[in-house]
């Protein structure tokens, strides 16, 4: 009778042991995947932030390429209004697309390529685009490991009963992998 | 997957570390004896050989990597000197995930070169010369903070440290050795000759030997994990970067010295206080004497087509090394697929006469000259030491004002 109920209270004790362990891995996972959205966020706020000093830098020499400096404004209006991550990822995908083609016709402009200004603001901007980039990578590596813990048995029982929900990823359109294309 | 290679680097590191000692203590040992045969010599030899060690591990330990900033001429710069390189490792700090970013350095010598020091992540440091700026693209220049940061990330800079302490002491303690017993051989012999010259002769040879040794297998030790070292941080770079062919062009632009910075010497050589000529020898032969060689580093990269991730690294070294113990396996088995990126939207379009002058003007910035824009279109540069009130524009004759200028500068910033 000892024996049985000694066996009872330590297999209570390892599984609560057990349950607590796995609820503070979640908690750790989860806390890990909002600091990489921070590091993302951060970057794409000061590209929002950026983006008008370079329009005003370029629209006194482009001035037949209206279209496709109004096409970026517009972009970075959708862009900041987004609230998800999911909207996040669409607008900023076609935030980052009106850019490049910005920067493709850039090469038509001799005088703005000269200008320190503007130089200055295509470094950061395109330092900004590259750090979006990474952080991209180490923000989607955090949320598949926490995905995979909400979903596997049996963690996906204690995730389950603390409201840890599956998280969305922050893709940008496959259109950016591809290989860049030469003219010659 | 990072986590493998910082224990299976950490193991070899202790091993030879240990090796390493051992050498360090056997040398104090038999030193010892051949000096004092009566009075425990050996055991007094290994005390002194430890104390050395001990406390040129503790200097290098506590402030090693301010002591070789100092000694490079390094200075500590921040974003607005160089916007380029300050956001180029950001972003390596971003993609390594490291919690801290490493402190930056330039220092301001023509030669191409880079090194990272700091005892751990959070206290860490990168410091590149201004060649080395002037010289690479955006691309190039990612790659090779990449590789940097790579040595920090799998802790190699700590352990290549005190290994080189380690080394530093087995040097030293043998050359003292054999320095002092090539100038007083002769008394030392005469002296003990009587009761047991035979044996101590012995032990006297045995000693010289090993202080000829012990260095050399010192050095052996050191640069075959160093040369591993340097593959690994390639490998890690590219997986920062995503992009091999920056760090391999990195590569071919340095060890290709005609493609240095146009007529370096005839003008800028009045800028230093020394030589930049002599210190550029000694750069080159820092980097290069502990590293694999740099055409097969750039091979390796080049035949990456597929993916950057450790397994793909691997894979290129056995096909070009035709041996594959590079890496452990686990390291290889759960890496992910990380895709290769494009390069960076704009090439490198500048000339080397622009390369030089920018390359002038960062080691301007570096040692504080003033920098006076002139209505005709010219910037007058005036060096930090200038005393006159006056300067006139050698193109339209204006003159100007360098204590109202440099009064104007403090205000805009």
């Amino acid at each position: 009778m000892m024996l049985v109920l000694l066996v009872f209270i330590g297999g209570m004790i390892l599984i609560i042991m057990s349950f607590a362990g796995t609820y503070n891995a979640l908690v750790r996972l989860r806390n890990q995947v909002d600091n990489a959205w921070a590091q993302i966020d951060v970057q794409l706020k000061r590209r929002h932030d950026l983006i008008p000093n370079l329009i005003e830098t370029a629209k006194g020499y482009m001035t037949h390429e209206r279209e496709t400096l109004e096409a970026i404004v517009e972009a970075r209006s959708k862009a900041m209004g987004a609230q998800t991550v999911g909207e996040k990822s669409k607008t900023e995908g076609f935030l980052s697309e009106a850019m490049s083609k910005f920067f493709l016709v850039v090469e038509n402009y001799p005088d703005l390529k000269a200008n320190q200004n503007f130089l200055a603001l295509q470094e950061e901007l395109t330092s900004t685009e590259n750090k979006i980039a990474f952080a991209r990578q180490a923000y989607n590596d955090q949320i598949l490991s926490f995905n995979n813990k909400t979903e596997m048995f049996p963690s996906n029982i204690v995730a389950g009963m603390f409201n840890f929900t599956k998280r969305e990823f922050f893709e940008i359109e496959a259109e950016e992998r591809e290989a860049p294309k030469v003219q010659f | 997957m990072m986590w493998e290679l910082i224990q299976e680097n950490k193991r070899k590191s202790w091993m030879l570390f240990f090796a390493m000692g051992g050498c360090l203590l056997v040398l104090g040992y038999v030193i010892g004896a051949a000096w004092m045969p009566h009075q425990d010599g050996g055991i007094l030899g290994v005390m002194i050989a430890g104390m050395v060690w001990f406390f040129m591990s503790l200097v290098s330990y506590f402030s090693g990597d301010s002591i070789l900033l100092s000694l490079s001429g390094a200075k500590a710069v921040n974003h607005d000197v160089h916007p380029q390189l300050f956001n180029v490792v950001e972003e390596m700090k971003i993609s390594a995930n490291l919690p801290v970013m490493p402190k930056i350095y330039i220092i301001d010598s023509p030669a191409a070169n880079a090194f990272a020091t700091g005892r751990s992540p959070e206290r860490s440091a990168i410091a590149v010369t201004a060649g080395l700026l002037a010289m690479l693209n955006r691309d190039e220049l990612q790659g090779v903070i990449a590789h940097e940061m790579s040595h920090i990330l799998n802790r190699d800079v700590l352990y290549m440290t005190f290994a080189g302490v380690l080394l530093g002491s087995i040097v030293m303690l043998s050359e003292i050795f054999l320095r002092s017993q090539y100038y007083s051989s002769s008394r030392r012999y005469r002296g003990s000759s009587r009761d047991n010259g035979q044996g101590q002769a012995v032990i006297m040879l045995i000693a010289i030997v090993f202080a000829v040794l012990a260095p050399i297998l010192a050095r052996l030790f050191y640069f075959s994990l160093s040369r591993r070292r340097e593959y690994l941080a390639d490998a890690s770079a590219v997986r920062l970067t995503r992009y091999p062919e920056g760090l391999a062009a990195a590569l071919e632009k340095i060890s290709q010295p005609d493609i240095q910075l146009a007529k370096v010497n005839k003008v800028t050589a009045s800028m230093y206080i020394i030589n930049p000529l002599k210190s550029k020898k000694q750069h080159l032969a820092l980097a290069f004497s502990t590293h694999p060689p740099i055409n097969e580093r750039i091979k390796i990269l080049r035949s990456m087509t597929q993916g950057v991730n450790y397994r793909q690294y691997a894979e290129a070294f056995s096909k070009i090394k035709g041996r594959s113990s590079l890496m452990p396996a686990s390291a290889l088995e759960d890496s992910q697929d990380v895709p290769l990126r494009k390069a960076s939207v704009q090439p490198d379009t500048r000339t080397a006469k622009q390369k030089t002058r920018e390359w002038g003007d960062l080691v301007r910035v570096l040692n504080k000259f003033m920098f006076i824009p002139c209505p005709c279109g010219l910037t007058i540069k005036i060096p930090p030491d200038y005393k006159r009130d006056t300067v006139v524009c050698p193109r339209c004759r204006r003159s100007h004002d360098p204590r109202k200028a440099a009064h104007a500068d403090q205000h805009k910033t």
